[in-house]
């Protein structure tokens, strides 16, 4: 299934002849590039600029704001929702990623081997990923609503104790963790999946002889050789778990009492429920902050050194 | 896989294989189990009455089938409306996004000229960019623009996908190069070399990149959140948020509404799983 699209041919030498400044392909690649330029300029670039002056302003409302400096970051740093956030943003995204991953890959090597209705099997751990992200916090909704859910009645109809999912800040933290991780394996599977299966049986065949059991061929063979798709869901899932919001403001809002609120809930809440807009600017920058770390960092150890010629 | 014939295996041998696919087929099964319960669970809400829903007891299936919350959604609520503003708005930006994705793709794999790289790093460094940074700024934008009460406030912002642009560009490069180059010093100008022959070659990459737009645009919830206030213009995943700030405790209702939202999705994507699988396998390819 992934023959679909070729992987892009090994790097090549630069052509030997010299671009021409502003020959004929230069003004040709502009013309093909122009439309996205002028709608990533205007719509991604332009409010980045804006947002980095508006990090220095104060606003009242959506009115125009004065400079105050750094106030706004000032004000940050004795700020307890954003300390909280903070610290639930990065707890999510280590428990998710390692979460996820793990039963990812395990999911993904049951599924690599001889089964039946293996392909049935792959469609339905797949699903998730087409469930939008507010559909899918309501239905975290009906599974652990405290008065209704059916996770209490059938934690009670087992004998177990039952939890406030909704009241009490440890599981309600849980409760969007958990949601995430079901959403969120079916990606990790696959890309796991497509890495099983480049690695060759020979590999295998060639560990039997040494009489490696299944344990230790998993971890010799299997594992090294899933180095690359494991260190690209890494920074996947770290930048997608930095900007879970769906789940978070459908299923908890932040609640209670912000335990469970995140940098981008918060950063949504100053800007649009409580339009302090340029305190909720200073936060979105040191989000992106975040964000550009691991976007170098996947940068610089991809394999797709060819991008940089 | 690697397939040793089973009749030269001993019994004990082939009794270990026997135990380990019953073992793997269970967790398999208790994988997919996990997946499909809370569907499940979905389904039977929305077709549940209200009061077996209230009561305290627990019941795994309806005990009587029944389509009042269906009726109830579509009685009060524009659900045609919202469900045609999704459907218009991905398809809008499906093929606004796919062809700037082509086009922009052929740029930056076949020709050369000053600031590509500094171009290109720009457009994929937009990627993880959460919405949240820029939302202010882009909202006062999209208002500026007069956008703001229209589709255009969802559709200009999220045309330009820097995923698609990256996915073709990646998938071009298997073009040859030399084919390109002969129809050049045939007389080609560069469209004419998009369009009769980079094109042709790029069947699979256009599917992969449409449906990866659908996909993404119908369940979009951040921006279209803020970007689309008025009720008349929302689309499902605002709709169905909306819906239950109204209903507040009356699942059933809302359950059916989301079926709206998640079932017609899901059969595209199951229907064209290898599309999909191939754009996220290829995002994951290096």
């Amino acid at each position: 299934m992934t023959d679909l699209l070729e992987a892009p041919p090994p790097v090549e030498a630069a052509p030997p002849r010299a671009p021409r400044r502003f020959g004929r392909e230069t003004w040709a690649a502009y013309g093909f590039l122009s439309p996205t330029v002028v709608l990533l300029g205007l719509f991604v670039i332009v409010p980045l600029v804006g947002a980095l002056l508006l990090s220095f302003q104060r606003t009242n409302g959506f009115g125009d704001g004065e400079f105050v400096g750094l106030d706004n970051y000032a004000r940050m740093v004795t700020d307890p929702v954003f300390w909280r956030s903070l610290a639930n943003t990065v707890v999510f995204t280590v428990v998710v990623t390692a979460a996820s991953m793990a039963l990812g890959l395990a999911m993904a090597v049951l599924l690599n081997s001889v089964l039946p209705a293996r392909g049935l099997f792959r469609s339905i751990l797949i699903i998730p990923m087409a469930v939008s992200g507010v559909a899918t916090a309501l239905i975290g909704v009906l599974v652990f609503d405290q008065n209704t859910g059916i996770l209490d009645k059938l934690l009670a109809a087992f004998g177990l104790p039952t939890l406030n999912w909704q009241s009490d800040g440890i599981p309600a933290f849980v409760t969007i963790v958990l949601v995430t991780i079901w959403w969120r394996t079916g990606f990790n599977m696959l890309i796991y999946l497509a890495g099983l299966q480049g690695i060759g049986p020979d590999l295998y065949e060639a560990a039997r002889p040494d009489g490696a059991g299944a344990w230790a061929r998993f971890r010799n063979v299997t594992l090294p050789l899933l180095g690359p798709s494991t260190f690209f869901l890494v920074v996947l899932n770290v930048i997608y778990s930095f900007q879970v919001f769906d789940i978070v403001f459908v299923l908890t809002g932040g609640g209670p009492q912000n335990a469970t609120s995140v940098l981008v809930t918060y950063a949504y809440d100053t800007g649009f429920v409580t339009r302090d807009q340029g305190y909720a600017a200073a936060i979105g920058m040191v989000l992106m902050l975040f964000a550009l770390v691991f976007a170098l960092l996947q940068w610089r150890s991809s394999r797709t050194r060819d991008l940089v010629e | 896989m690697t397939a040793v014939p089973t009749r030269v295996l001993s019994p004990a041998v082939r009794r270990t294989r026997r135990v380990s696919l019953a073992v793997r087929l269970t967790l398999a099964t208790v994988a997919a189990l996990v997946i499909l319960a809370p569907l499940y669970w979905m389904l039977v809400v929305a077709f549940s009455s209200r009061a077996e829903l209230l009561g305290g007891q627990l019941r795994l299936w309806p005990r009587s089938f029944t389509l009042a919350n269906v009726e109830r959604v579509f009685g009060s609520f524009p659900v045609f409306t919202w469900l045609g503003n999704s459907v218009a708005i991905s398809l809008v930006v499906a093929v606004l996004s796919v062809t700037l994705s082509l086009m922009g793709g052929y740029a930056f794999a076949h020709l050369r000229f000053p600031g590509s790289t500094a171009l290109f790093f720009t457009a994929i460094a937009t990627l993880v960019l959460p919405i949240q940074v820029i939302m202010v700024s882009l909202f006062r934008i999209v208002t500026g623009l007069g956008l703001y009460g229209t589709y255009w406030a969802v559709i200009l912002p999220t045309a330009a996908s820097a995923f698609g642009l990256f996915l073709a560009r990646q998938s071009m490069l298997s073009v040859p190069r030399e084919l390109i180059e002969a129809a050049r010093i045939d007389g080609a100008g560069h469209w004419r070399v998009f369009r009769s022959i980079v094109l042709p070659l790029s069947k699979p990459l256009i599917a992969v990149l449409f449906f990866m737009s659908l996909l993404q645009t119908w369940n979009d919830f951040a921006w279209p959140l803020i970007a689309l206030r008025e009720n008349r213009l929302f689309t499902l995943p605002i709709g169905l948020l909306f819906l239950q700030g109204q209903f507040n405790s009356d699942y059933g209702a809302t359950m059916a509404f989301a079926l709206v939202n998640v079932v017609p999705i899901v059969a595209v994507f199951l229907a064209f799983q290898r599309y999909f699988v191939a754009g996220f396998v290829r995002s994951g390819i290096k």
